[in-house]
């Protein structure tokens, strides 16, 4: 039986990667990715507790997190499409066409 | 029929509908006029059947009032939409709608072929409609609502050529002026209604109510303070000194339009609100003796300006000005008939010498027009002559000359003599009756001088129109010179229903009836006035014989000086102009009372003005406003940088945020 704080301090490790990733990286679709990172991360905490508590509600919450995700990737690959088609990049660096 | 007063006013509103919301698509100037004319003509149709009605109740019974709807009501204060006809009343609808039709009908000829007829119609008769509002009121509010109504209409008709500066500034300067007179009427109103409900509880501005809570009220005090204010806004209705200077300057628009309004009807409105008021005036012997001597001193000031003038509207409307005096010289001196007597006769020779200067103003215009000369219409000393032209207009205005100057048996004499003999023997302002009768009397020949000069410049002696287009003048058409005879005939015979006994009795006892009519409106006043009147001498029939044989006398004065300047001998005139230049100057420039109020008023309310924009506005107003801007303007510059446009700037500050927020709850 693994003890709840090994999963607690993985789950922590790949939220930090994916936040720093988001922070860091330029590619459009790397950032997206490192969402997801931070998504499963989330999902990890959670389902580790639902574990631990012997309680089905961080599973079900699980369900939910996956499907935002999901509809989050289709809008935003859409998005990012479309910015392509217009500047031939999607570098977030050059997303600043409101900037005064 | 009483029950249908409120079709008085209703017809003229329909006119006003029909002609302002459709008139431009209509087109048709017959339709137009004559719907209109149609419409007042109804109205005094209406107006005939009830005063007949009237006569035919007793003396007492004759007060009616008929309430329509209640209009505001607030707490303790009511005000409806209510009609009062009692005698007074039936003499001004009578009056408005008669010479109203009368005037719309020659409006019909004047106007043909104006830009702007059916706008001219429609308001010709929202004037009527207001006026009748105004003297068909049932309380002191609705009657504002008329008298601010028929300065609208004055405004609008005195700018009628708006497109020429001179009329949109005089009819500026009327409105500014009525405005004055207007803040003082309404200060009045409040006032009474304020003092009788504080501490009678009565709590009234019907006239009827009024009149029976007049008991309560003080003699002077609160009383003089707002009679004084009533009278500053018939000052500015009916331009009296101090307010007279916008009525000259009103000749600016349509002559039918110095005819109804600025001579027969509006202007008369401050004489009747005085009469339909007179029992809260009479309490006041501070106030009559104010109107007595204002009404006085503007019946000389205004007629010496006439007798200097050149152009014919002009001298008709001092003359106007000069005829109002003696209006509230009658008022003034408790003579309430005798001023509104003079009212109605005032209205029918005033309202025939406008529309015969109309008549030969158009003849001028038509003739100088044919041969393209600019030479100015209204000016005298282009005219002479044209009795022979113009036999209809002559006669007509010779005929209402003859009775502004007083001559029996002219309608004027009656009236002017009434009043001169109030003037002398009322007791109500002691010594000071001599001195008013004599300013009265002095006034009575200028005005016979000044009004004969017009007749004898206009109609006799040698054509000075130039030769060329003197075969171009003619008479007029009949859709003009019927108002003139019928205004003719009014203004020879309108005076008989007011004959002064002296007189009645040496042709087997007629009665004045005018006097008696107008009775049971004055009842109270004269019930009040015999509380404090002097005990004065009572003269005898002598006294008063003498008087009207003087006043007789010294109209045929006027005229034979008259005669003698502009018929006999007329170089008389330019030689006592070259002695006295500096007088006729000072005459001729009215005194330079306007450029004494543009000095007083006018130019120091814009600089007031100017300093105002220039000082207050721009510095302070705007001063505070764009210093607001710059303010969050320099601060938004510096908190602007923030704004990078980087997504991982915003990303970062997020996530930094997120981080202090937990820290906070986790350290605290």
């Amino acid at each position: 039986m693994i003890p709840l704080h090994y999963y607690l301090v993985v789950s922590a490790l790949l939220f930090s990667i994916g936040t720093v990733g988001v922070l860091t990286r330029r590619n459009a679709i790397v950032i997206f990715m490192c969402v997801e990172l931070m998504l499963n991360a989330v999902n990890l905490t959670f389902v580790a507790f639902s574990n631990f508590l012997g309680s089905l509600d961080g599973q079900i919450f699980v369900f939910f997190v996956m499907t935002v995700a999901a509809a989050e990737a289709a809008v935003g690959l859409a998005l990012m499409i479309a910015f392509f088609k217009n500047r031939e990049s999607i570098d977030v660096e050059e997303m600043n066409l409101l900037k005064l | 029929m009483l029950e249908y007063v409120w079709l008085i006013p209703f017809f003229p509103l329909v006119g006003v509908i029909i002609n302002g919301l459709f008139g431009k698509k209509i087109r048709n100037e017959a339709f137009i006029g004559g719907l209109a004319t149609a419409m007042v003509a109804s109205s005094f149709v209406v107006s005939c059947g009830i005063l007949i009605q009237l006569i035919g109740m007793e003396p007492e019974q004759r007060v009616f009032q008929k309430v329509l709807f209640t209009w505001i009501q607030a707490g303790t204060f009511k005000a409806d939409i209510g009609f009062l006809v009692d005698p007074l009343s039936a003499i001004m609808i009578m009056v408005v709608t008669g010479v109203g039709s009368l005037i719309h009908l020659y409006s019909i000829g004047y106007m043909h072929g104006e830009e702007g007829f059916y706008r001219y119609f429609t308001y010709l008769n929202l004037f009527t409609f207001s006026m009748l509002l105004l003297v068909l009121g049932g309380n002191m509010l609705l009657m504002f609502v008329g008298w601010e109504g028929v300065g609208l209409c004055s405004y609008l008709l005195i700018g009628y050529y708006f497109h020429k500066k001179s009329a949109g500034d005089a009819g500026k300067k009327a409105f500014v002026m009525n405005r004055v007179g207007d803040f003082g009427f309404l200060i009045g109103l409040f006032t009474i209604f304020w003092w009788l409900g504080t501490n009678h509880n009565v709590w009234t501005i019907n006239f009827v109510e009024l009149k029976q809570a007049s008991e309560l009220l003080p003699f002077g005090g609160v009383v003089t303070f707002a009679t004084l204010c009533f009278f500053l806004g018939a000052t500015g209705k009916s331009a009296q000194i101090p307010l007279y200077t916008w009525l000259p300057d009103a000749m600016e628009g349509p002559t039918p339009v110095s005819a109804l309004i600025h001579a027969a009807t509006m202007v008369t409105a401050g004489v009747y609100m005085i009469g339909r008021m007179n029992f809260v005036f009479i309490k006041s012997p501070t106030t009559m003796l104010v109107i007595a001597c204002t009404g006085a001193a503007t019946a000389l000031f205004a007629a010496t300006i006439g007798m200097a003038q050149n152009d014919i509207k002009r001298v008709l409307a001092y003359s106007t000005v000069s005829q109002l005096g003696y209006m509230f010289l009658a008022m003034g001196v408790g003579a309430f008939t005798a001023g509104v007597f003079h009212l109605m006769t005032h209205a029918f020779f005033k309202a025939c010498l406008f529309l015969g200067s109309g008549s030969v103003i158009h003849a001028m215009h038509h003739a100088l027009h044919h041969g393209h000369l600019h030479d100015d219409p209204q000016d005298m000393r282009n005219m002479g002559g044209l009795r022979k032209k113009m036999p209809i207009t002559f006669v007509t205005f010779l005929v209402s000359t003859i009775a502004i100057s007083g001559i029996p048996p002219f309608s004027g004499f009656f009236s002017k003599d009434e009043i001169l003999w109030q003037a002398f023997s009322n007791p109500y302002h002691g010594t000071a009756n001599v001195v008013l009768w004599a300013i009265g009397t002095i006034a009575a020949c200028l005005t016979a001088f000044y009004m004969f000069r017009l007749v004898f410049m206009t109609f006799c002696g040698e054509c000075r129109i130039n030769p060329k287009v003197k075969d171009h003048l003619h008479e007029s058409p009949l859709v003009i010179t019927i108002p003139l005879m019928v205004l003719g005939l009014l203004a020879t015979f309108g005076g008989f229903i007011g004959i002064p006994k002296l007189l009645g009795d040496l042709f087997g006892g007629i009665p004045n009836r005018f006097e008696l009519w107008l009775e049971p409106v004055f009842e109270k006043s004269t019930e009040y006035a015999g509380q404090y009147a002097h005990a004065g001498t009572h003269y005898g029939h002598s006294v008063e014989g003498g008087l009207m044989l003087l006043s007789v006398g010294v109209a045929a004065l006027g005229i034979g000086i008259a005669y003698t300047l502009y018929i006999a001998s007329p170089s008389i005139p330019q030689r006592f102009t070259a002695r006295f230049p500096g007088l006729h100057q000072a005459v001729y420039n009215k005194w330079y009372v306007d450029e004494l109020y543009d000095f007083l008023f006018v130019n120091p309310c814009k600089a007031l003005g100017r300093f105002l924009w220039k000082g207050f506005d721009v510095l302070v107003v705007d001063g505070i406003v764009n210093g607001v801007a710059a303010v969050v303007r320099g601060f938004s510059g510096v908190l602007r940088y923030t704004q990078s446009g980087f997504v991982h700037n915003y990303a970062m500050t997020m996530a930094l945020g997120v981080v202090v927020i937990l820290a906070f709850y986790i350290f605290r």
